[in-house]
């Protein structure tokens, strides 16, 4: 019965994945984008990793949605989309063989049997990973000086007039 | 093969990153490049916990997952933030045409 959930959940999240490209409309793809999430995190959540099922659902459909939707409303109604540069038969070309490349790194996977596994989040953090840790704090300082670039009004040449 | 729940797993992850690697190739506009990065990085954070999950280490699966969230996170604000300022001082969000100007 869990196959055809995780298909279905799969599936879902595919299309979504493909109509948040195809879209013309950015803020189309920024719904299709939290729709993904949504479908991940509960995929995460059948697996057993509820921890990074809720970080996902937060942090994917929640905290990157509004961010692009602010975004969206800086730059203005011209956030189309236009046009790709190189030809679409190529392009599915080159990602057909990029994809049974992959495919045939990762077919030794499939002769696993059957799903298992612990969950102990907590001791592996704190215990093993505490340098992951220390670098998503990092990270986390340098995405607040991104926040700050992106409500910034100030513009290159007003800052050189500053100066003079 | 038979399609076990791996199987399908693993299908719907090297799908998701084909959907992605394309959507990487024909897109232009500045923010949307973000969006495809985050259909990646999602195709990744399944592919941890599920290879923690098949090992038996589901603990050090999560672990690496949420890194590479709070990662994927910083690179779309940070992202974000460079779209919004090269709007501002060329006027596009066209990737071939800034990378065209000059001045």
């Amino acid at each position: 019965m869990e196959r055809v959930e995780y298909g279905l959940l799969l599936a879902g999240a595919i299309i979504c994945a493909y109509r948040a490209i195809v879209s013309k409309r950015i803020l189309s793809s920024t719904i299709y984008l939290a729709c993904i999430s949504a479908l991940i995190s509960v995929v995460l959540f059948m697996l057993g990793a509820t921890q990074v099922a809720v970080m996902e659902l937060s942090v994917g459909a929640g905290l990157v949605t509004v961010l692009l939707v602010y975004a969206l409303s800086v730059v203005g109604e011209d956030a189309l989309d236009p046009s790709s540069v190189i030809s679409k038969p190529l392009a599915i070309a080159v990602v057909a063989v990029v994809t049974l490349l992959l495919g045939w790194m990762i077919y030794p996977a499939t002769q696993f049997e059957n799903l298992m596994g612990s969950v102990d989040l907590a001791s592996v953090l704190w215990q093993q990973r505490v340098l992951d840790v220390w670098i998503q704090i990092v990270l986390i300082f340098s995405g607040v000086m991104g926040v700050l670039g992106l409500l910034s009004e100030r513009t290159p040449g007003k800052a050189e007039g500053g100066h003079s | 093969m038979k399609l076990t729940e791996i199987n399908i797993i693993l299908i719907g992850i090297v799908s998701l990153l084909g959907v992605g690697f394309y959507g990487l190739l024909i897109t232009r506009n500045l923010i949307k490049v973000v969006m495809v990065l985050q259909i990646l990085v999602k195709a990744v954070v399944l592919a941890f916990v599920f290879s923690g999950k098949v090992s038996g280490n589901l603990g050090l699966g999560q672990s690496i997952a949420a890194t590479v969230i709070v990662a994927d996170t910083i690179v779309a604000v940070v992202g974000l933030a460079l779209a919004v300022q090269v709007r501002r001082r060329f006027g596009t969000l066209d990737a071939p045409e800034i990378s065209t100007l000059r001045g």
